[in-house]
């Protein structure tokens, strides 16, 4: 294990961190150039509009997470006092189905809901005495925030509450404490330190979303910085405004990422399935009724537009798009790209997941080298640079010498598998680090290594997670909406760009259907990384 | 096919992790058991660390008969080493587990696979190739690590506790099956144990460790006498109560 063998592992791991540092270094050489050549561009971009974007992005960020936030803080206690409610655990499993859904399908799926010639258009019109102008821009981004990150508050929550220890659960009913006492001296402590980690978490996701403000901002109002570059690229074409605009996103992303790394949080939250524990919770009727109250409140807003999803996807003509030249073209690119992010992020990972173990290993003292943090925490850091970021500055960098629009399986693969890459990670970094711990020094002694230690030792304990990284990177590639979006053109179409292509044409029956079977897809593909990762796990 | 024996040697050795330290000088008898006790965390384990190439010296030289191993990669060194568990690879089953002794890309000849079988025999485990370690009581698994020694076939023998979790009547067995295997093939026997009985049973030589340091070395009968060294009569009481 000392450092003067050259351990293949730690050259994989370098080999890895150099492609990561290719993909983000061209992107901000992009920039860089940009603003270089054009200096007064980039400067007068910093205009009204562009503060004004700015603004927004914090304010709807800032409002979501409030709006996510602190019902999760209700929701979890209600269901943390209730472990016996009936259908808890499909409840909880419904709150992690936006995790795997693409932002563009959620969006559909609440338009159908809540949009002019939605569901509850009639209704609402009925109820507010003007006709319903359907939800756009604000309000419309708020719902969709929170259908996003109202479950995953939740299960975070729910999570920081199972920390409690059972004695104090069992101590707080002994005492003969009421709802009102045990929240402020059991659950609300254990909550408010899980807080700003959470909290964070999520206005982290809301600051980079991109395809709900687009699909659902509705205009120049309510447009996020994320927004604003695609425009400045693919509508206005001003290189210099998007340059403007990415180094603020940049330094708003960095800003939110060092204060969530101070705060503790895990950046790429968690998918764990709580388990009920016993209950020694005896709640009162009137608590009960507005536990049951919140809890339901959440299942409706949260299953609403999944339902109304999967009702107007089923009124689309499915057998007619599936026979379309154009959905059968876009769905082979999508899957034929998606696959190859996806064994991309998993090698990405992989190889830094074997490079942090073999550098630990090597250590002469408990210090540990730059190296070895970059493997480690590091890698997680590429979350800081959003997609969009990344395609805009090789848009700008190799707009001069090449055709942007022929780039596009490229970037879609390498950015999609970087992004992927810290969610990768932690599915294959325990099991790896597991194996190694028992086989490390045997490994050395018997001299295995390289291929035959991969072969023979690695790799049928790391089949599993392996394929827990590749199916939840594939899910995460085929719903994304950043890349393509740039880069995408007639040549060059993923399904969640036709969606938005149908969508832009007010062809809504289509795009329904579309985001049906996107929507399943990829909810089938997550459900397998799921259960692969529990058996792994076992 | 045994090699020649050979003395392991510890030549002005400073060895420091984070905070720990320690220094050691000491030779080992060629071709003989020698059992290593102490206090836990004294630094046994690091002693047969640095001698299998898992721990690099800060200063000083660690020798295996007249060659320098200091900065040698575990597999170069003419070394063997059974741990107290995870000797095994859970999914590989026995006959593989052995084999990787002799290719450690699992490319067998016959001969090999023949060499194998016979090691198994030997250590009480014939048929039992293609069984999976779960499939094992702690003891077998323990022979299955002493049969990949047997086919590795080199002339140093590291044992960190490897009976440690087995009991009285299985670890008698197996103290008699290493004691006749390395009456056939000569090893030079580096033995970790907390057990007196362990070194008084096997050991002809004794080294003492406390506070990363050796404070006595000689022969076991020795150290189990009135007279024997007053730390390690101390350290035994100790353990006795």
């Amino acid at each position: 294990m000392g450092t003067r063998t050259s351990d293949p592992r730690i050259a994989a791991g370098i080999a890895a961190l150099a492609a990561i540092g290719i993909l983000i270094g061209g992107a901000f050489a992009g920039l860089g150039l940009e603003a270089w050549r054009n200096p007064e561009g980039a400067y007068a971009a910093l205009d009204p509009y562009l503060l004004r974007v700015a603004r927004f992005t914090l304010w709807q960020a800032l409002l979501s997470t409030l709006l996510s936030v602190a019902p999760a803080i209700l929701v979890a206690r209600a269901l943390s006092r209730h472990p016996e409610f009936p259908g808890r655990r499909l409840i909880l499993r419904l709150f992690a189905v936006p995790l795997a859904l693409p932002a563009i399908v959620a969006a559909l799926g609440i338009l159908s809901l809540y949009g002019r010639a939605g569901y509850f258009a009639e209704p609402l019109t009925a109820l507010t005495g003007g006709t319903w102008p359907g939800i756009y821009g604000l309000s419309g981004i708020l719902v969709a925030h929170v259908f996003f990150n109202l479950p995953l508050a939740t299960r975070l929550m729910l999570e920081a509450l199972q920390t409690v220890p059972t004695d104090q659960w069992r101590l707080a009913s002994q005492l003969g404490m009421g709802a009102r006492a045990s929240f402020r001296l059991i659950e609300w402590p254990a909550m408010r330190a899980a807080l700003p980690g959470i909290a964070g978490l999520v206005f982290m996701l809301c600051i980079t979303s991109f395809t709900i403000v687009l699909t659902l901002g509705g205009g120049p109002a309510a447009t996020t910085l994320e927004v604003a570059i695609y425009q400045a690229l693919r509508f206005d074409f001003d290189p210099a405004r998007a340059v403007a605009l990415t180094v603020l996103q940049i330094a708003l992303t960095a800003v939110v990422v060092l204060a969530l790394m101070r705060l503790g949080a895990n950046t790429t939250g968690d998918a764990n399935l709580p388990v009920a524990r016993r209950s020694f919770i005896q709640a009162k009727a009137g608590e009960t009724a507005f536990n049951v109250a919140a809890i339901l409140l959440a299942l409706v807003f949260v299953g609403g537009p999944m339902l109304a999803t999967v009702a107007s996807g089923l009124k689309a003509d499915l057998g007619r798009l599936a026979g379309e030249a154009s959905v059968q073209r876009a769905t082979l690119t999508s899957i034929v790209l998606a696959t190859i992010s996806a064994m991309l992020a998993a090698m990405i990972a992989l190889a830094l997941v074997m490079a942090r173990r073999a550098l630990a290993g090597s250590r002469q003292s408990d210090k540990k080298t730059l190296l070895e943090r970059f493997t480690d925490t590091g890698a997680g850091f590429v979350l800081v640079v959003p997609p969009i970021v990344i395609g805009a500055g090789w848009f700008v960098l190799v707009r001069q010498s090449v055709d942007v629009f022929a780039l596009a399986p490229v970037m879609v693969v390498t950015v999609n598998a970087v992004m992927a890459m810290p969610f990768a990670v932690r599915a294959i970094r325990p099991a790896y680090d597991a194996g190694s711990e028992r086989h490390e020094r045997l490994c050395a002694q018997l001299g295995i290594s390289g291929w035959s230690r991969l072969r023979l030792i690695d790799w049928p304990v790391l089949r599993r997670p392996l394929a827990t990284a590749f199916a939840f990177a594939m899910a995460l590639s085929l719903g994304d909406l950043g890349v393509i979006a740039l880069f995408g053109s007639d040549a060059v179409q993923t399904l969640p760009y036709l969606l938005l292509a149908r969508m832009g044409s007010y062809r809504t029956d289509d795009a329904a259907g579309l985001a049906l079977m996107l929507g399943l897809l990829c909810l089938a593909l997550m459900m397998l990384a799921d259960r692969l990762g529990k058996e792994t796990s076992r | 096919m045994t090699a020649t024996s050979a003395a392991v040697r510890f030549d002005q050795v400073v060895f420091s992790y984070a905070d720990t330290m320690v220094r050691f000088d000491v030779t080992f008898a060629p071709g003989e058991i020698t059992a290593i006790m102490g206090p836990s965390g004294a630094g046994k384990s690091t002693l047969l660390n640095l001698v299998a190439g898992f721990e690099t010296p800060r200063e000083g030289r660690v020798l295996i008969g007249e060659t320098d191993v200091t900065s040698a990669p575990p597999a170069d060194r003419p070394v063997s080493m059974v741990f107290q568990e995870n000797n095994l690879f859970a999914h590989l089953d026995v006959a593989s587990n052995v084999g990787l002794g002799r290719s450690p890309a699992l490319r067998l000849g016959a001969t090999d696979k023949q060499d194998v079988a016979s090691a198994l025999a030997r250590v009480g485990l014939a048929g039992m190739e293609h069984r999976l370690p779960r499939e094992l009581s702690g003891g077998e698994r323990q022979r299955v690590a002493l049969a990949r020694v047997l086919v590795r076939d080199r002339p140093i023998l590291l044992l960190d506790e490897p009976f440690a979790s087995l009991g009285p009547a299985l670890r008698d067995d197996m103290l008699d099956l290493l004691a006749s295997v390395q009456a056939e093939r000569s090893m030079t026997v580096l033995f970790v144990t907390h057990q007196p009985e362990d070194a008084r049973k096997l050991a002809e030589n004794m080294v003492f460790v406390e506070a990363g340091r050796v404070t006595a070395a000689g022969k076991t009968a020795d150290f189990f006498t009135s007279s024997g060294p007053e730390a390690f009569r101390h350290y035994i009481g100790n353990e006795r109560q």
